[in-house]
């Protein structure tokens, strides 16, 4: 990486959950720069150029999927936000503004740096899967070019759809997508309110992959939210 | 200081002030009465209206007829005039004084004049003095103009007197409740004078006949009339003013007048002498009508002259009131008991001399058997027949009911039929005498005749039953008494057979017809007992004011065959149409307006009233206590079924019991709404002892272990502050945790939370909740066991895992840490059942129900953290989805909390692929 100290910007209107990004944040070697209203946001993601922005969904002076929409016209830095529980179409409304993440408060710091971990690394390019294409976790491997799945290197059969239901989770491996981008990605934009088509997929795909459906490893649910392939 | 016996009453000046108050609130109204047209009435009221202009009062001329007098038309300068309004009638350009302009315009003082006009069809009031009342309710005073003629209560005398009866009438009560009454009086002599120089304004058409009302004796019966009218209304302020200031010599009467009145044409003389003798008393008066079955068996022109006198006699403020039975003499008591009558007015009995004798009357039972009460009797005019005709014209003429007229034809078809039995079986009989006739005795013959008047008596009723005795009697003198095929007669004694068999034949069918009627009115009240529990069962069961109105309106319609409607009032007081659907017998299209009239003034109004009477439905108000609760909009199929009495009081009964349905359930949803306030108030205090418990506990920890932390001064060992930290750690998640829960519940309590119900496969719902459990379940054995092929659920997927989550969540908490817990499924064709199933102590017995009561814990102020809202939750999400929640112990120890949802419709089917 180029800057050897990734920058953030927080934009959240609670002083101490600012203080206590900025002291987590910056013991971890995060330079962080604070704005505490969504208009002072976007003049700090502009002016500071950072690789991450941390927003807070319910801001004083504007909506928090307002800012997203302000800094997407410009950038494709990636955004986590952060927004209370029982907030879910609040949640997907922002991701599907272009959101990268999302974390519900209250939240951990070890759950946070995953995360900002995750989305430096969408962000510089880099995913799970290596130079020939080939996508490997734990005994999941997936090979991209020849299309072929492996369990414990055994093959399994996927049909068409599930394929591209997996490799669409796989390509953002370790980030949300909700219902409505894999469905636009798997099955086109018209079928972007037939959210159990995907359900069922996704449980023929546990079925086929997970050793427990009702315990999964790969493919976990966001609740009311979508799907994260978990690495 | 004032004796305690001469204090006033609290009460009566309590309602003193009340009136008072009440007349503060109305307009007051000054009325300007003359004797006779042309004493200068409206040049008074004129005077009078520039002198409050001057004093700067917002005063307005509403109506002012000048008749085209100078004089009177310059006063009207330089005061404001409202526009008339113009109505078209019967194709002549009519002017009217336009009400709503005067209300929209609001002055202080209006003038309206003549008090008595009768406003011309189609506007709002029949009568004007009722457009004046709507001016007073609008807190508008009025000054008006009136002749002593145009009183009602003298509307007769002044006929008898002058020769001319006049038929625009202003009822006493309005007189009377006039706050000032100036009397404007001028000799006749000058008045004659006045006339001669053609001051006076007379109607080109009548000429001849007001001249004649204007010869001097007329003129001076008319002055001592109005002269007399104000000092009795002088003399009634002043008993006022002696009761107001305790000037009293025990002056406190309370009589109570009954007037009985009948189908006659001294009824309507009957109820202005009450009138009188009550306004004289200071009494209330009742006026009474009794219907007896033979009253029953009377016309429909005389009923609905009855009802024309009752209706005059609430105008002139006597309550009315109608009774069926079979004696007169025992109703009239049994009320005048009742109501503590003093005094009853009636008419001289109509049966004279040996009839009288015989039968007796009414007055006779009335005089042997109400002690304590005076009876006054009325004499009847002279010529009878004349009044008699009088009395019946007047019905259409008046107006009273307009267009009753045209809807009573009808009912005539089948009435000769009876005649023409009649006549058919006197032949009949004949013939068979006539085979009979040589053989037996005549007197058999006789039975013959006298066996076909009875038939016909009971079929037909009196009519054909005299017919066929009359024609029995000349057949058999024709037929069979010597000299035949002659009506003379030989034998003196067959005279007597004669004579025997008509009073015979006219007795038995009188009694018949008697008997028939009577039966006639036991069936008629009976069917009328029936429809009325028909509809107070369904009323009673009714639990909801839909309910009640769809009831009330289906029972009106079959009982009256009019469509109608209910209309209740919104937040706002505008009534408005039902929302639900509209039934088959419910009336569409009902002038708002018109029920909003009815709804602010608790009259009725439209069709056959004297109020909105171009309104093609009749409007109810549904009152209880003075409070209007909607209005009953009725279409008539015909007017007499809902005006003649007993249908009145058939539908004032239907009324009160749809009243009384709506106030019951008001009352009850009242009941129930404070319940709920009572509920969440008991809730509200279980919440705060909880909170303060639950919460402070975890708060004392932080607390302390974070100053700890931020008070060290480096004495503290690494492993120590990593202690400290996780205990802070932990206790905050658990405040996290019971922040959501009261949250949750609060959401779901003020009914803000919507299902987002979606199909969704449980195993994904199970999978959700147990990646989210991961770390609670530490070591312990998980068991899920789904049946294959288990169907989708239509659920809300973040509120099931949330009842999952508190279920699993409790089951950690109250069992030991490596005791195994089990997840299952089970489906019927009509539901899923999820459990969740532990090996712990299980439920104490008894509590399986209150477990999921809220803020409910088997043990209080214990180590165990949670409100005690997890399962309130739980219930709450699954009764939201229609499901439903239960606790019970498993035989070998254990908990199983099992969820039941309901699989209401087929999940989606999608194409498969392989």
């Amino acid at each position: 990486m180029a800057n050897p100290e990734p920058r953030i910007v927080v934009i959240e209107d609670d002083p101490l959950i600012r203080r206590f990004l900025r002291t987590g944040l910056g013991s971890h070697g995060f330079e962080v720069f604070e704005a505490s209203t969504g208009q002072q946001g976007i003049v700090e993601a502009g002016v500071r150029k950072p690789d991450l922005i941390i927003l807070d969904l319910g801001l004083p002076d504007m909506d928090g999927v307002a800012v997203i929409k302000a800094v997407r016209a410009w950038s494709s830095m990636p955004v986590i936000v952060l927004s209370a529980r029982s907030a879910e179409p609040h949640k997907i409304e922002a991701l599907d503004a272009g959101a990268d993440d999302y974390l519900t408060k209250p939240f951990g710091l070890g759950e946070l740096l995953a995360r900002i971990r995750v989305a430096l690394r969408h962000a510089a390019g880099g995913s799970e899967q290596t130079a020939d294409g080939v996508f490997v976790s734990g005994s999941l491997k997936v090979d991209l070019l020849k299309r072929l799945v492996y369990l414990d290197e055994q093959e399994v059969h996927l049909t068409p759809i599930q394929y591209r239901l997996l490799s669409v989770l796989i390509k953002d491996a370790g980030k949300v997508l909700t219902q409505r981008q894999i469905l636009r990605a798997v099955w086109g934009p018209s079928y972007a309110e037939n959210a159990h088509y995907l359900r069922i997929y996704m449980s023929q795909l546990r079925q086929k992959l997970e050793t427990d459906p009702t315990q999964p490893k790969y493919l976990l649910t966001e609740s009311g939210v979508g799907y994260r392939f978990k690495v | 200081m004032t004796p305690p016996d001469q204090r006033p009453d609290p009460d009566e000046l309590l309602a003193k002030v009340e009136r008072e108050t009440a007349k503060a609130r109305r307009g007051r109204l000054k009325i300007f009465f003359g004797a006779a047209a042309g004493v200068g009435k409206t040049y008074a009221m004129l005077l009078a209206a520039r002198e409050r202009r001057a004093e700067a009062v917002d005063v307005v001329v509403g109506w002012v007829e000048t008749h085209g007098r100078k004089d009177t038309a310059a006063l009207l300068d330089g005061l404001e005039v409202l526009p008339p309004k113009r109505i078209e009638y019967r194709g002549a350009m009519l002017h009217e004084f336009d009400l709503d302009v005067a209300l929209k315009r609001k002055p202080s003082v209006i003038l309206v004049d003549e008090l008595a006009h009768t406003n011309v069809p189609g506007s709002r009031h029949a009568k004007r003095w009722q457009d004046i009342e709507e001016l007073r309710e609008a807190g508008i005073d009025v000054y008006t103009a009136l002749n002593v003629q145009h009183l009602e209560s003298l509307n007769d005398d002044i006929g008898q007197i002058s020769g001319i009866r006049v038929w625009e009438t202003v009822p006493d009560t309005v007189f009377e409740s006039a706050d000032e009454v100036e009397l404007v009086d001028l000799p006749p002599d000058e008045l004659l004078v006045r006339l001669k120089e053609g001051k006076v304004y007379l109607p080109q058409q009548a000429q001849e006949a007001v001249k004649h009302f204007f010869r001097k004796g007329n003129l001076i019966a008319l002055r001592e009339l109005a002269l007399r009218q104000t000092a009795s209304r002088v003399d009634a302020q002043m008993l006022d003013y002696r009761e107001d200031h305790a000037i009293q010599e025990v002056w406190q009467v309370s009589e109570r007048i009954l007037v009985c009145i009948g189908p006659h044409a001294l009824a309507e003389r009957l109820v202005r002498a009450g009138k009188r003798l009550a306004t004289d008393l200071r009494a209330e008066w009742i006026v009474v009508y009794v219907e007896t079955p033979e009253l029953q068996r009377l016309s429909a022109e005389k009923r609905d002259g009855v009802l024309r006198i009752l209706r005059l006699a609430e105008q002139l403020g006597a309550e009315s009131a109608t009774l069926s039975a079979p004696q007169m003499s025992e109703a009239i008591i049994r009320l005048a008991r009742e109501r503590n009558v003093t005094k009853i007015v009636m008419g001289k009995p109509s049966r004279r001399g040996w009839r009288r004798w015989l039968m007796g009357s009414v007055v006779d039972s009335l005089i042997s058997h109400a002690h304590n009460v005076n009876i006054y009797l009325l004499g009847s005019p002279r010529n009878r027949r004349g009044e008699e005709t009088a009395f019946e014209r007047s019905g259409s003429r008046r107006g009273v009911l307009p267009g009753l007229g045209q809807r009573l034809a009808g009912r005539k078809a089948g009435y000769y039929r009876g005649y023409v039995w009649a006549v058919t079986v006197t032949l009949l009989s004949t013939l068979v005498a006539k085979l009979m006739f040589g053989r037996f005795e005549l007197a058999n013959l006789v039975m013959v005749f006298l066996l076909g008047v009875v038939f016909i008596a009971t079929r037909f009723g009196r009519g054909p039953s005299i017919l066929a005795s009359i024609l029995g009697v000349g057949c058999f003198d024709f037929f069979f008494v010597t000299p035949y095929l002659s009506f003379s007669v030989n034998d003196s004694q067959y005279l007597l057979t004669l004579l025997a068999m008509l009073a015979v034949a006219m007795l038995i069918s009188h009694l018949m017809a008697n008997v028939r009627s009577q039966a006639k009115v036991a069936s008629h009240r009976e069917r009328r007992a029936t429809v009325l529990y028909a509809m107070s069962k369904e009323l009673a069961a009714s639990r909801s004011e839909e309910e009640i109105v769809c009831a009330a309106v289906r029972h009106l319609y079959t009982e009256f065959s009019s469509r109608n409607v209910i209309l209740l009032p919104d937040a706002s007081g505008r009534v408005v149409y039902p929302q639900g659907k509209s039934l088959s017998e419910s009336l569409l299209g009902a002038d708002l307006g018109v029920a909003q009239w009815v709804m602010d003034h608790d009259e009725l109004a439209g069709q056959g009233t004297n109020t909105l009477a171009g309104a093609a439905a009749v409007y109810f108000p549904l009152s209880s206590h003075g409070a209007v609760l909607g209005v009953l909009a009725l279409l008539p199929v015909n007017l007499r079924r809902i005006f003649l009495p007993e249908q009145r009081k058939l539908l004032d009964t239907f009324l009160a019991l749809i009243v009384q349905a709506i106030t019951r359930v008001r009352l009850a949803e009242q009941a129930k709404t404070s319940q709920l306030q009572m509920d969440a108030e008991r809730l509200r205090n279980s919440l705060l002892s909880s909170i303060s418990h639950d919460l402070r506990t975890p708060l004392a920890t932080i607390v302390g272990s974070a100053s700890t932390l931020a008070e060290d001064d480096g004495s503290l060992k690494p492993a120590d502050k990593m202690e400290l930290s996780r205990a802070i750690y932990d206790e905050a998640q658990r405040m996290s945790n019971l922040v959501n829960n009261i949250l949750d519940m609060a959401r779901l309590d003020a009914g803000v939370v919507t299902l987002n119900q979606e199909w969704h496969p449980l195993e994904e719902i199970i999978g959700t909740v147990l990646t989210r459990l991961k770390k609670n379940f530490d070591q312990r054995p998980i068991q899920v066991t789904l049946p294959p092929g288990i169907p989708m659920i239509y659920v809300d997927a973040v509120m099931i895992e949330q009842v999952l989550i508190n279920l699993l969540e409790n089951a950690i908490r109250y069992t030991p840490p490596d005791s195994p817990l089990e997840i299952s499924a089970e489906t019927s064709s009509f539901a899923v059942e999820i459990s969740v199933a532990d090996h712990g102590p299980g439920i104490p017995q008894g509590l399986e129900e209150r477990l999921f009561e809220k803020f409910y814990r088997v043990r209080h102020e214990s180590a165990q953290s949670g409100v005690g809202l997890g399962l309130a939750i739980c219930r709450a999400i699954v009764e939201a989805h229609g499901g439903s929640i239960r606790a019970h112990n498993r035989p070998h120890g254990g908990a199983v909390f099992a969820l039941v949802l309901p699989l209401n419709q087929a999940p989606p089917e999608i194409e498969q692929e392989e």
